[in-house]
Protein backbone atom coordinates (compact mmCIF):
# COMPACT_ATOMS: atom_id res chain seq x y z
CA UNK A 1 0.00 0.00 0.00
CA UNK A 2 1.40 3.36 -0.95
CA UNK A 3 0.78 6.05 1.61
CA UNK A 4 0.95 9.56 0.28
CA UNK A 5 0.82 12.78 2.25
CA UNK A 6 1.14 10.77 5.41
CA UNK A 7 0.93 13.79 7.63
CA UNK A 8 -1.78 15.58 5.77
CA UNK A 9 -5.48 15.68 6.44
CA UNK A 10 -7.60 13.66 4.11
CA UNK A 11 -11.10 14.60 4.95
CA UNK A 12 -12.84 17.86 4.48
CA UNK A 13 -15.29 19.17 1.90
CA UNK A 14 -18.85 20.19 2.34
CA UNK A 15 -18.12 21.76 5.68
CA UNK A 16 -18.82 25.01 3.91
CA UNK A 17 -21.57 25.92 1.52
CA UNK A 18 -24.42 24.33 3.50
CA UNK A 19 -24.88 27.21 5.88
CA UNK A 20 -25.75 29.41 2.97
CA UNK A 21 -28.90 27.42 2.43
CA UNK A 22 -29.71 27.98 6.02
CA UNK A 23 -29.48 31.68 5.52
CA UNK A 24 -31.87 31.40 2.64
CA UNK A 25 -34.46 29.36 4.38
CA UNK A 26 -34.28 30.67 7.87
CA UNK A 27 -35.59 34.14 7.36
CA UNK A 28 -39.10 33.62 6.16
CA UNK A 29 -41.32 33.04 9.14
CA UNK A 30 -44.53 34.70 8.01
CA UNK A 31 -44.48 38.30 6.92
CA UNK A 32 -43.27 40.19 9.93
CA UNK A 33 -39.69 41.04 10.63
CA UNK A 34 -38.21 38.69 13.21
CA UNK A 35 -37.87 40.11 16.72
CA UNK A 36 -34.62 41.69 17.82
CA UNK A 37 -32.69 38.86 19.41
CA UNK A 38 -29.36 37.40 20.40
CA UNK A 39 -29.11 33.69 19.54
CA UNK A 40 -26.10 31.99 21.14
CA UNK A 41 -25.35 28.35 20.48
CA UNK A 42 -22.76 25.84 21.60
CA UNK A 43 -22.62 22.89 19.21
CA UNK A 44 -20.72 19.65 19.48
CA UNK A 45 -20.50 16.66 17.14
CA UNK A 46 -18.65 13.59 18.38
CA UNK A 47 -18.43 10.30 16.53
CA UNK A 48 -16.62 8.35 13.84
CA UNK A 49 -13.29 9.66 15.10
CA UNK A 50 -14.36 13.28 14.68
CA UNK A 51 -14.94 15.90 17.32
CA UNK A 52 -16.26 19.21 16.01
CA UNK A 53 -17.46 21.88 18.37
CA UNK A 54 -17.64 25.61 18.77
CA UNK A 55 -19.83 28.61 19.41
CA UNK A 56 -22.24 30.55 17.25
CA UNK A 57 -23.60 34.00 17.99
CA UNK A 58 -26.31 35.54 15.85
CA UNK A 59 -27.50 39.07 16.59
CA UNK A 60 -30.56 40.62 15.01
CA UNK A 61 -31.40 44.32 15.36
CA UNK A 62 -34.14 46.30 13.65
CA UNK A 63 -33.79 49.82 12.37
CA UNK A 64 -37.30 51.15 12.20
CA UNK A 65 -40.41 49.14 11.33
CA UNK A 66 -39.22 47.94 7.93
CA UNK A 67 -35.55 47.03 8.21
CA UNK A 68 -33.73 44.42 10.27
CA UNK A 69 -30.01 43.66 10.27
CA UNK A 70 -28.32 40.39 11.20
CA UNK A 71 -24.75 39.50 11.97
CA UNK A 72 -23.38 36.09 12.80
CA UNK A 73 -20.11 34.62 14.00
CA UNK A 74 -19.69 30.84 13.82
CA UNK A 75 -16.76 28.54 14.58
CA UNK A 76 -16.03 24.86 13.90
CA UNK A 77 -13.05 23.52 15.83
CA UNK A 78 -12.22 20.17 14.26
CA UNK A 79 -10.23 17.27 15.66
CA UNK A 80 -10.21 14.61 12.98
CA UNK A 81 -9.24 10.96 13.18
CA UNK A 82 -11.97 9.46 11.02
CA UNK A 83 -11.60 6.24 9.05
CA UNK A 84 -10.70 8.29 5.96
CA UNK A 85 -7.97 10.12 7.80
CA UNK A 86 -6.50 7.08 9.52
CA UNK A 87 -6.43 5.07 6.28
CA UNK A 88 -3.92 7.29 4.53
CA UNK A 89 -2.84 10.09 6.86
CA UNK A 90 -2.63 11.21 10.47
CA UNK A 91 -4.96 12.85 12.91
CA UNK A 92 -5.20 16.60 12.46
CA UNK A 93 -6.81 19.65 13.98
CA UNK A 94 -8.12 22.75 12.30
CA UNK A 95 -10.54 25.61 12.69
CA UNK A 96 -13.14 27.11 10.41
CA UNK A 97 -14.58 30.56 10.99
CA UNK A 98 -17.70 31.89 9.33
CA UNK A 99 -19.06 35.44 9.29
CA UNK A 100 -22.44 36.46 7.92
CA UNK A 101 -24.04 39.85 7.46
CA UNK A 102 -27.60 40.28 6.24
CA UNK A 103 -30.49 42.69 5.96
CA UNK A 104 -34.23 42.08 5.75
CA UNK A 105 -36.62 44.63 4.30
CA UNK A 106 -40.37 44.47 4.93
CA UNK A 107 -42.64 45.86 2.23
CA UNK A 108 -46.39 45.25 2.41
CA UNK A 109 -46.78 41.48 2.67
CA UNK A 110 -43.27 40.67 1.51
CA UNK A 111 -39.82 40.42 3.07
CA UNK A 112 -36.76 40.85 0.91
CA UNK A 113 -33.53 39.44 2.34
CA UNK A 114 -29.99 40.01 1.20
CA UNK A 115 -26.83 38.65 2.75
CA UNK A 116 -23.19 37.76 2.45
CA UNK A 117 -21.23 34.95 4.09
CA UNK A 118 -17.51 34.36 4.31
CA UNK A 119 -16.10 31.05 5.48
CA UNK A 120 -12.40 30.67 6.06
CA UNK A 121 -10.03 27.78 6.78
CA UNK A 122 -6.33 27.45 6.27
CA UNK A 123 -6.92 25.68 2.95
CA UNK A 124 -10.45 26.69 1.94
CA UNK A 125 -12.08 30.07 1.39
CA UNK A 126 -15.75 30.46 0.51
CA UNK A 127 -17.73 33.60 -0.28
CA UNK A 128 -21.45 33.53 -0.85
CA UNK A 129 -24.17 36.07 -1.53
CA UNK A 130 -27.84 35.22 -1.15
CA UNK A 131 -31.14 36.85 -1.91
CA UNK A 132 -34.64 35.75 -1.03
CA UNK A 133 -38.16 37.09 -1.09
CA UNK A 134 -41.03 35.85 1.01
CA UNK A 135 -44.57 36.88 0.05
CA UNK A 136 -47.72 36.22 2.01
CA UNK A 137 -51.05 36.11 0.21
CA UNK A 138 -54.53 34.62 0.28
CA UNK A 139 -55.48 36.26 3.55
CA UNK A 140 -52.34 35.06 5.25
CA UNK A 141 -52.98 31.38 4.56
CA UNK A 142 -50.23 31.05 1.95
CA UNK A 143 -46.58 32.07 2.05
CA UNK A 144 -44.37 31.80 -1.00
CA UNK A 145 -40.60 31.90 -0.68
CA UNK A 146 -38.11 32.36 -3.51
CA UNK A 147 -34.36 32.27 -2.97
CA UNK A 148 -31.11 32.41 -4.87
CA UNK A 149 -27.53 32.05 -3.67
CA UNK A 150 -24.21 32.15 -5.46
CA UNK A 151 -20.96 30.94 -3.98
CA UNK A 152 -17.34 31.16 -5.08
CA UNK A 153 -14.84 28.92 -3.32
CA UNK A 154 -11.07 28.73 -3.47
CA UNK A 155 -9.65 25.31 -2.64
CA UNK A 156 -6.10 24.99 -1.38
CA UNK A 157 -3.96 22.17 -0.08
CA UNK A 158 -1.81 22.20 3.03
CA UNK A 159 1.82 21.66 2.13
CA UNK A 160 1.40 22.65 -1.51
CA UNK A 161 1.36 26.40 -1.96
CA UNK A 162 1.00 26.01 -5.72
CA UNK A 163 -2.29 24.16 -5.43
CA UNK A 164 -5.28 26.44 -5.98
CA UNK A 165 -8.60 25.49 -7.53
CA UNK A 166 -11.98 27.18 -7.81
CA UNK A 167 -15.54 26.05 -7.39
CA UNK A 168 -18.78 27.87 -8.10
CA UNK A 169 -22.19 27.04 -6.63
CA UNK A 170 -25.66 28.30 -7.39
CA UNK A 171 -28.83 27.56 -5.43
CA UNK A 172 -32.40 28.13 -6.59
CA UNK A 173 -35.05 27.72 -3.96
CA UNK A 174 -38.84 27.71 -4.03
CA UNK A 175 -41.03 27.13 -1.00
CA UNK A 176 -44.73 27.29 -0.22
CA UNK A 177 -46.40 27.06 3.16
CA UNK A 178 -50.15 26.60 3.18
CA UNK A 179 -52.62 26.68 6.05
CA UNK A 180 -55.11 23.90 5.37
CA UNK A 181 -57.25 23.94 8.50
CA UNK A 182 -57.11 25.64 11.89
CA UNK A 183 -54.89 22.72 12.99
CA UNK A 184 -52.98 21.73 9.88
CA UNK A 185 -50.12 23.35 8.02
CA UNK A 186 -48.45 21.98 4.87
CA UNK A 187 -45.11 22.90 3.36
CA UNK A 188 -43.62 22.18 -0.03
CA UNK A 189 -40.01 22.97 -0.94
CA UNK A 190 -38.07 22.64 -4.17
CA UNK A 191 -34.40 23.35 -4.56
CA UNK A 192 -31.96 23.03 -7.45
CA UNK A 193 -28.23 23.35 -6.87
CA UNK A 194 -25.47 23.50 -9.46
CA UNK A 195 -21.75 23.09 -8.81
CA UNK A 196 -18.97 23.75 -11.25
CA UNK A 197 -15.21 23.49 -10.92
CA UNK A 198 -13.01 21.45 -8.61
CA UNK A 199 -15.40 19.21 -6.68
CA UNK A 200 -12.96 16.67 -5.28
CA UNK A 201 -11.34 16.67 -1.89
CA UNK A 202 -7.66 17.24 -2.70
CA UNK A 203 -6.56 14.99 0.16
CA UNK A 204 -8.84 12.05 -0.39
CA UNK A 205 -7.85 9.00 -2.40
CA UNK A 206 -9.40 5.84 -3.77
CA UNK A 207 -7.87 2.39 -3.98
CA UNK A 208 -7.38 -0.21 -6.71
CA UNK A 209 -6.19 -3.79 -6.83
CA UNK A 210 -2.46 -4.36 -7.26
CA UNK A 211 -1.45 -7.99 -6.66
CA UNK A 212 2.23 -7.00 -6.62
CA UNK A 213 1.87 -4.86 -3.50
CA UNK A 214 2.08 -6.62 -0.10
CA UNK A 215 -1.35 -5.25 0.83
CA UNK A 216 -2.72 -6.15 -2.62
CA UNK A 217 -3.94 -2.61 -3.28
CA UNK A 218 -2.65 0.88 -3.94
CA UNK A 219 -4.12 4.36 -3.65
CA UNK A 220 -4.69 6.89 -6.42
CA UNK A 221 -6.10 10.41 -6.56
CA UNK A 222 -9.82 11.04 -6.71
CA UNK A 223 -11.24 12.24 -10.02
CA UNK A 224 -14.81 13.59 -10.00
CA UNK A 225 -16.81 15.20 -12.78
CA UNK A 226 -16.38 18.99 -12.95
CA UNK A 227 -20.10 19.66 -12.74
CA UNK A 228 -22.94 18.49 -10.56
CA UNK A 229 -26.61 19.42 -10.57
CA UNK A 230 -29.04 18.26 -7.94
CA UNK A 231 -32.76 18.60 -7.37
CA UNK A 232 -34.59 18.03 -4.14
CA UNK A 233 -38.20 18.31 -3.12
CA UNK A 234 -39.66 18.04 0.35
CA UNK A 235 -43.17 17.77 1.69
CA UNK A 236 -44.00 18.58 5.31
CA UNK A 237 -47.16 18.41 7.40
CA UNK A 238 -47.52 19.91 10.86
CA UNK A 239 -50.61 19.10 12.89
CA UNK A 240 -51.89 20.55 16.17
CA UNK A 241 -53.18 17.77 18.40
CA UNK A 242 -56.30 18.30 20.54
CA UNK A 243 -54.38 18.33 23.85
CA UNK A 244 -51.85 21.06 22.88
CA UNK A 245 -49.04 19.19 21.24
CA UNK A 246 -47.85 19.03 17.66
CA UNK A 247 -46.70 16.29 15.34
CA UNK A 248 -44.67 16.79 12.18
CA UNK A 249 -44.14 14.42 9.28
CA UNK A 250 -41.60 15.08 6.58
CA UNK A 251 -40.47 13.41 3.36
CA UNK A 252 -37.70 14.54 1.02
CA UNK A 253 -36.59 13.12 -2.30
CA UNK A 254 -33.21 13.97 -3.80
CA UNK A 255 -31.58 13.17 -7.12
CA UNK A 256 -28.44 14.43 -8.87
CA UNK A 257 -26.46 14.07 -12.08
CA UNK A 258 -23.90 11.87 -10.35
CA UNK A 259 -26.48 9.10 -10.09
CA UNK A 260 -27.28 9.55 -6.42
CA UNK A 261 -30.89 9.16 -5.32
CA UNK A 262 -31.80 9.73 -1.69
CA UNK A 263 -34.87 9.73 0.51
CA UNK A 264 -35.38 11.23 3.95
CA UNK A 265 -38.22 10.45 6.35
CA UNK A 266 -38.79 12.27 9.61
CA UNK A 267 -41.39 12.24 12.36
CA UNK A 268 -41.26 14.74 15.23
CA UNK A 269 -43.40 15.35 18.30
CA UNK A 270 -43.52 18.46 20.53
CA UNK A 271 -45.23 18.46 23.92
CA UNK A 272 -45.48 21.48 26.24
CA UNK A 273 -45.38 20.90 29.99
CA UNK A 274 -47.02 23.86 31.62
CA UNK A 275 -46.26 27.41 30.60
CA UNK A 276 -42.48 27.27 30.53
CA UNK A 277 -41.29 23.79 29.63
CA UNK A 278 -41.50 21.95 26.31
CA UNK A 279 -40.15 18.52 25.50
CA UNK A 280 -39.74 16.95 22.08
CA UNK A 281 -38.60 13.85 20.26
CA UNK A 282 -37.90 12.85 16.69
CA UNK A 283 -36.99 9.94 14.48
CA UNK A 284 -35.25 10.42 11.15
CA UNK A 285 -34.27 7.87 8.52
CA UNK A 286 -32.09 8.60 5.50
CA UNK A 287 -31.03 6.33 2.66
CA UNK A 288 -29.11 6.96 -0.56
CA UNK A 289 -27.74 5.08 -3.56
CA UNK A 290 -24.13 5.36 -4.67
CA UNK A 291 -22.72 7.73 -7.26
CA UNK A 292 -22.12 6.21 -10.69
CA UNK A 293 -18.35 6.57 -10.32
CA UNK A 294 -18.11 5.36 -6.72
CA UNK A 295 -16.06 2.27 -5.95
CA UNK A 296 -14.69 0.84 -2.73
CA UNK A 297 -12.02 -1.03 -4.68
CA UNK A 298 -11.36 -0.43 -8.36
CA UNK A 299 -10.08 -3.40 -10.42
CA UNK A 300 -6.96 -1.61 -11.66
CA UNK A 301 -5.42 1.86 -11.91
CA UNK A 302 -7.52 4.44 -13.74
CA UNK A 303 -10.06 1.75 -14.59
CA UNK A 304 -12.72 4.37 -15.44
CA UNK A 305 -12.96 8.04 -16.33
CA UNK A 306 -14.11 9.24 -12.91
CA UNK A 307 -13.07 7.64 -9.65
CA UNK A 308 -14.37 8.24 -6.16
CA UNK A 309 -14.21 6.45 -2.81
CA UNK A 310 -15.66 9.15 -0.63
CA UNK A 311 -18.00 7.28 1.70
CA UNK A 312 -20.58 10.05 1.35
CA UNK A 313 -20.84 8.96 -2.30
CA UNK A 314 -21.47 5.32 -1.41
CA UNK A 315 -24.73 3.52 -0.73
CA UNK A 316 -25.71 3.80 2.93
CA UNK A 317 -28.46 4.49 5.45
CA UNK A 318 -28.55 6.68 8.52
CA UNK A 319 -30.90 6.78 11.48
CA UNK A 320 -31.30 9.62 13.98
CA UNK A 321 -33.03 9.58 17.33
CA UNK A 322 -33.40 13.03 18.82
CA UNK A 323 -34.74 14.56 21.98
CA UNK A 324 -34.80 18.01 23.48
CA UNK A 325 -36.09 20.27 26.19
CA UNK A 326 -36.90 23.98 26.06
CA UNK A 327 -37.39 26.38 28.95
CA UNK A 328 -39.01 29.68 28.10
CA UNK A 329 -39.24 32.67 30.39
CA UNK A 330 -41.57 35.30 28.98
CA UNK A 331 -41.57 37.73 31.90
CA UNK A 332 -37.85 38.00 32.30
CA UNK A 333 -36.91 40.31 35.11
CA UNK A 334 -33.93 41.57 33.22
CA UNK A 335 -34.18 45.14 31.97
CA UNK A 336 -34.81 45.35 28.25
CA UNK A 337 -35.35 41.60 27.82
CA UNK A 338 -38.77 40.45 26.60
CA UNK A 339 -38.20 36.71 26.54
CA UNK A 340 -35.49 34.15 27.22
CA UNK A 341 -35.39 30.63 25.81
CA UNK A 342 -32.99 27.87 26.75
CA UNK A 343 -32.74 24.80 24.53
CA UNK A 344 -30.86 21.58 25.10
CA UNK A 345 -31.05 19.20 22.15
CA UNK A 346 -29.42 15.78 21.91
CA UNK A 347 -29.29 13.61 18.81
CA UNK A 348 -27.93 10.13 18.30
CA UNK A 349 -26.89 9.31 14.72
CA UNK A 350 -26.11 5.88 13.32
CA UNK A 351 -24.70 5.34 9.81
CA UNK A 352 -24.30 1.95 8.13
CA UNK A 353 -22.57 1.62 4.77
CA UNK A 354 -23.45 -0.95 2.11
CA UNK A 355 -20.29 -0.80 0.01
CA UNK A 356 -17.67 1.16 1.92
CA UNK A 357 -15.22 -1.10 3.75
CA UNK A 358 -13.15 -0.32 6.80
CA UNK A 359 -9.50 -0.68 5.75
CA UNK A 360 -8.43 0.20 9.31
CA UNK A 361 -10.21 -2.83 10.82
CA UNK A 362 -7.78 -5.05 12.75
CA UNK A 363 -7.05 -8.40 11.14
CA UNK A 364 -5.68 -9.67 7.86
CA UNK A 365 -8.22 -9.20 5.14
CA UNK A 366 -7.86 -9.47 1.42
CA UNK A 367 -8.92 -6.28 -0.35
CA UNK A 368 -12.66 -6.17 -0.68
CA UNK A 369 -13.20 -8.53 2.27
CA UNK A 370 -12.79 -6.02 5.08
CA UNK A 371 -15.86 -5.49 7.28
CA UNK A 372 -18.34 -2.90 6.07
CA UNK A 373 -17.92 0.42 7.85
CA UNK A 374 -20.41 1.83 10.32
CA UNK A 375 -20.26 4.47 13.01
CA UNK A 376 -22.42 6.39 15.41
CA UNK A 377 -22.26 9.94 16.72
CA UNK A 378 -23.78 12.25 19.28
CA UNK A 379 -24.77 15.81 18.47
CA UNK A 380 -25.33 18.26 21.30
CA UNK A 381 -26.84 21.71 20.88
CA UNK A 382 -27.22 24.07 23.81
CA UNK A 383 -28.61 27.47 22.99
CA UNK A 384 -29.93 30.59 24.65
CA UNK A 385 -32.11 33.00 22.70
CA UNK A 386 -32.79 36.44 24.12
CA UNK A 387 -35.54 38.57 22.57
CA UNK A 388 -35.20 42.23 23.40
CA UNK B 1 -49.48 22.23 -5.86
CA UNK B 2 -48.35 25.85 -6.20
CA UNK B 3 -49.91 26.27 -9.65
CA UNK B 4 -53.09 24.64 -8.44
CA UNK B 5 -53.33 26.96 -5.45
CA UNK B 6 -52.65 30.07 -7.47
CA UNK B 7 -55.22 29.03 -10.03
CA UNK B 8 -57.80 28.26 -7.40
CA UNK B 9 -57.18 31.43 -5.49
CA UNK B 10 -56.96 33.71 -8.48
CA UNK B 11 -59.78 32.50 -10.65
CA UNK B 12 -62.36 30.75 -8.57
CA UNK B 13 -63.20 33.44 -6.10
CA UNK B 14 -62.06 31.10 -3.37
CA UNK B 15 -61.91 32.89 -0.02
CA UNK B 16 -59.53 32.19 2.86
CA UNK B 17 -61.35 29.45 4.74
CA UNK B 18 -59.53 29.74 8.07
CA UNK B 19 -60.54 33.07 9.57
CA UNK B 20 -58.09 35.15 11.63
CA UNK B 21 -60.02 34.40 14.82
CA UNK B 22 -59.63 30.67 14.13
CA UNK B 23 -55.85 30.75 14.07
CA UNK B 24 -55.01 30.43 17.76
CA UNK B 25 -53.63 26.93 17.41
CA UNK B 26 -51.60 27.83 14.33
CA UNK B 27 -50.08 30.77 16.21
CA UNK B 28 -48.81 28.51 19.02
CA UNK B 29 -44.98 28.31 18.96
CA UNK B 30 -45.19 24.52 18.80
CA UNK B 31 -46.63 24.97 15.29
CA UNK B 32 -43.43 26.45 13.90
CA UNK B 33 -41.48 24.41 11.35
CA UNK B 34 -38.26 25.79 12.86
CA UNK B 35 -38.54 26.41 16.61
CA UNK B 36 -34.92 26.57 17.70
CA UNK B 37 -33.41 29.38 15.67
CA UNK B 38 -29.90 28.74 14.51
CA UNK B 39 -29.73 25.40 16.34
CA UNK B 40 -32.05 24.00 13.67
CA UNK B 41 -29.87 25.34 10.90
CA UNK B 42 -26.82 23.75 12.48
CA UNK B 43 -28.45 20.33 12.25
CA UNK B 44 -28.92 20.76 8.51
CA UNK B 45 -25.22 21.47 8.33
CA UNK B 46 -24.44 18.26 10.24
CA UNK B 47 -26.41 16.19 7.75
CA UNK B 48 -25.10 17.93 4.66
CA UNK B 49 -21.55 17.18 5.74
CA UNK B 50 -22.25 13.44 5.94
CA UNK B 51 -24.92 12.81 3.32
CA UNK B 52 -25.01 13.53 -0.39
CA UNK B 53 -28.56 14.89 -0.35
CA UNK B 54 -28.87 18.63 0.04
CA UNK B 55 -31.49 21.31 -0.28
CA UNK B 56 -35.17 21.66 0.62
CA UNK B 57 -34.37 21.59 4.31
CA UNK B 58 -37.38 23.79 5.00
CA UNK B 59 -37.84 26.32 7.71
CA UNK B 60 -39.57 28.52 5.17
CA UNK B 61 -42.82 28.84 7.00
CA UNK B 62 -44.95 28.04 9.95
CA UNK B 63 -46.99 30.00 12.40
CA UNK B 64 -50.43 31.39 11.93
CA UNK B 65 -50.06 33.66 8.94
CA UNK B 66 -51.97 36.21 11.00
CA UNK B 67 -50.33 39.31 9.61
Amino acid sequence: MVVTDRNRPVIRRRILAPLVLVALSGTALAVTLPEDSVDTLYHRYEGGGMVIDGPSVLVRKSAGPQVSFTGQYYVDSVSAASVDVLATASKYQEKRTELTAGVDYLHDNAILSLGYTNSSENDYEANTVYFSISQEFFGGLSTLNLGYARGDDTVGKVGNDNFSENTKHQNYQLGLTQVITRNLLLGLDLEAITDEGYLENPYRQNRYVDPADPTHFLYQAEDYPDTRTSLSTAFRALYYLPYRASIKAEYRYFTDTWGIDAQTFELAYVHPLGERWTIEGKVRYYTQSAADFYGDLFPYQNSQTHLGRDKELSSFAGTTLGTGVTYEWKQARLPGIDRVRFNLLLDYLDFRYDNFRDVTAPGNYLPGNEPLYQFDAFVTRASMILDY
Amino acid sequence: MIALLLTLQGCSGLKPWVKPYERDNLADPIMSLSRHGYADSYMHHVYQSRESARGSEGGSGGGCGCN
